[in-house]
């Protein structure tokens, strides 16, 4: 099994969620966070005051898989997050040593 | 003594109270008796001159005007609304959101305790005359005694006189709440409160009656014995100049936020700041167009130039922005506006339209420059711009108006009851104007700055100005108020 975790534009979150869905991903974590990597921030203005805004916003998915779709699900996020700009994100894929669905307490791939 | 003696001697007392009322019933009716009624042509020409708001004559006196009355109950209404919430919000949304409250409540703060003020002994102050001093007022109207719902015709043929102090009070809310800007988020709440306590007393109430006082020394349009003959329609010295100049005194005092400079300190809401932007506005319609203390021609004339300088100065910084940085920022559109109010508040009444548009392109200029360039060079940390845009615009437009009033949108420049005598009338006609009104300006600032001297380091001595570096870097509202702006 796979923990993959997407940092995405905010404005690409449907478009993921919709192309995961596609590829049978039944449900996933979604946060806003800030960060920045090459993209890097922004200068705001306030009448004389400049500021040097270093972190964006961004949302991150985490999506627990099994091991054999963690292609599909890497393909469908870079196919729909993707607008060739720089500032389109990453995707990290993580061993994940187990998943207990708390309701049944199954374990590994059924409770994914 | 106990309960039947005291029975008895409260039925003496009302025995003798209602024998006395009835005597005075009686010779009342006896006066009434003796007095000529008014013929038709008295009452006629009481009529026109409420039309026209000149002296009703003995037909009408002591009688408020409705219509007057109404505008005037109105604009009292509106100018509280600039500060509440308009000015509250115009603050609150430039300071980051740790304080958002603290600034409501210090407006909160001030408008409570200046009103107590006013009532005890500020109305009397300003516009009193028993003192008969250019630089005070008097005695006769403390605790507002005798101000009743008939005219104080020194200010106002037809307006209550009650009416007119309520109206005037606004004024001396908005103004010490104005300094609250350049000292946002980093001055203790009691010491705020000591400090315009003391400032009121200090600047505020003398200064007010020096420009429109009846017997005020720089009162060029209704005082005969003016020394200065300046003029200033609804308080470019007396609200914007003294908060203006106070403030950066008193930020100069305090010393910059901790982190100034350093740590980002961004507005935390652009949207509450043009809620309260809209506000001020719409309420400075009251403070302007009010200022006629009538729904008179001269109203009339400033609503119009209060129209266009704000629309004017709004956009002009806007585009000043666009051109220099290439964005029309929300808040350039915002301080443009405030600007342009502020700059044609001493004019509103004196200058034409054409008057008003240029003074809204220099509005839109001068401030732009003293916040942005001036502040980066001297570094001070006005936090809000309190300096930058009424400071320097206060001073702007009481400059200006000696440049650009007219008589042909307002007589009362060249009356000769006041401004013949004082002088004024021949500055209006010959020129000269601007010299008056850079006495005025001279004086404001002297006192102003001198006033907010003596009373921050007393303060300081007293309660101490800064809250402890702890309680700034956590936030007033939690440290002064109890409460969190936000809990979402």
């Amino acid at each position: 099994m796979k923990l993959i975790i997407a940092i995405i534009k905010p404005f690409k979150l449907d478009e993921v969620k919709e192309a995961l869905g596609a590829v049978g991903i039944e449900g996933m974590t979604v946060t806003e966070v800030k960060g920045f990597g090459r993209q890097k921030g922004h200068t705001e203005i306030y009448r004389g005051s400049e500021y040097t805004v270093d972190f964006l916003p961004k949302v991150k998915i985490e999506i627990a898989v099994a091991d054999d779709v963690v292609a599909q699900v890497i393909a469908a996020v870079t196919g729909s997050a993707k607008t060739g700009k720089i500032g389109d994100g990453k995707i990290f894929v993580l061993p994940l040593e187990d998943v207990v669905r708390i309701r049944t307490d199954e374990h590994g791939d059924s409770a994914v | 003594m106990n309960h039947s003696c005291l029975r008895k001697t409260l039925r003496q007392l009302t025995v003798a109270g209602a024998l006395f009322a009835l005597a005075l019933g009686l010779s009342a009716r006896a006066e009434v008796a003796k007095i000529v009624p008014p013929t038709a042509d008295e009452r006629l020409a009481a009529l026109e001159a409420y039309v026209n708001n000149t002296d009703p004559g003995k037909s009408l006196a002591l009688t408020p005007g409705p219509g007057h009355n109404a505008w005037m109950m109105t604009s009292a209404a509106l100018v509280l609304f600039m500060t509440l919430p308009g000015l509250a919000l115009f603050y609150g949304g430039l300071v980051r959101k740790k304080n958002v409250l603290s600034v409501l409540a210090q407006c909160l703060g001030i408008t409570g305790l200046v009103t107590i003020l006013w009532w005890a002994c500020g109305y009397s102050l300003v516009f009193g005359t028993s003192y008969g001093s250019p630089f005070i007022g008097g005695t006769e109207f403390l605790f507002l005694s005798g101000v009743t719902s008939a005219p104080n015709t020194n200010y106002a043929y037809w307006v209550s006189q009650n009416v007119f102090a309520m109206f005037q009070m606004m004024f001396a809310i908005i103004t010490p709440a104005l300094i609250v800007g350049a000292i946002a988020e980093r001055m203790k709440f009691n010491a705020i409160l000591l400090f315009v306590t003391l400032w009121m007393m200090v600047v505020y109430f003398p200064l007010a009656h020096m420009v429109w006082g009846a017997t005020g020394w720089m009162n060029g349009v209704w005082n005969a014995a003016a020394v200065i003959p300046a003029i200033d329609f609804a308080g470019g010295t007396v609200v914007h100049m003294s908060s203006g100049w106070s403030a950066l005194v008193l930020c100069l005092i305090l010393g910059p936020r901790i982190g100034f400079g350093r740590e980002k300190m961004a507005p935390h809401s652009l949207v509450l700041c043009m809620v309260g932007t809209g506000m001020l506005y719409v309420g400075w319609y009251g403070f302007n167009a009010g200022s006629a203390v009538a729904s008179d021609g001269i109203a009339a004339n400033a609503f119009t130039t209060t129209t266009l300088a704000a629309a004017v100065a709004g956009f002009t910084w806007g585009m000043v922005e666009k051109v220099t940085r290439g964005h029309a920022s929300v808040l350039g559109f915002c301080s443009g506006i405030v600007a342009g109010l502020v700059v044609i508040t001493p004019a509103a009444g004196f200058v034409n339209a054409a008057g008003a548009v240029l003074i809204g392109v220099l509005a839109g200029v001068v401030p732009f420059l003293a916040c942005t360039r001036l502040k980066a060079v001297f570094k001070y940390d006005d936090a809000l711009d309190t300096f930058g845009v009424h400071a320097v615009g206060g001073t702007l437009g009481a400059l200006l108006t000696g440049f650009l009033a007219t008589a042909d949108v307002n007589s009362n420049l060249v009356s000769a009851a006041y401004a013949e005598k004082n002088g004024l009338a021949a500055l209006i006609k010959h020129g000269g104007l601007w010299v008056a009104q850079l006495k005025a300006i001279g004086v404001t600032l002297v006192l102003s700055v001198v006033g907010t001297i003596v009373l921050a380091y007393l303060v300081k001595a007293l309660v101490g100005l800064r809250p402890a570096p702890e309680a700034e870097q956590q936030g007033l509202d939690i440290t002064d108020h109890g409460e969190e702006g936000y809990i979402l």
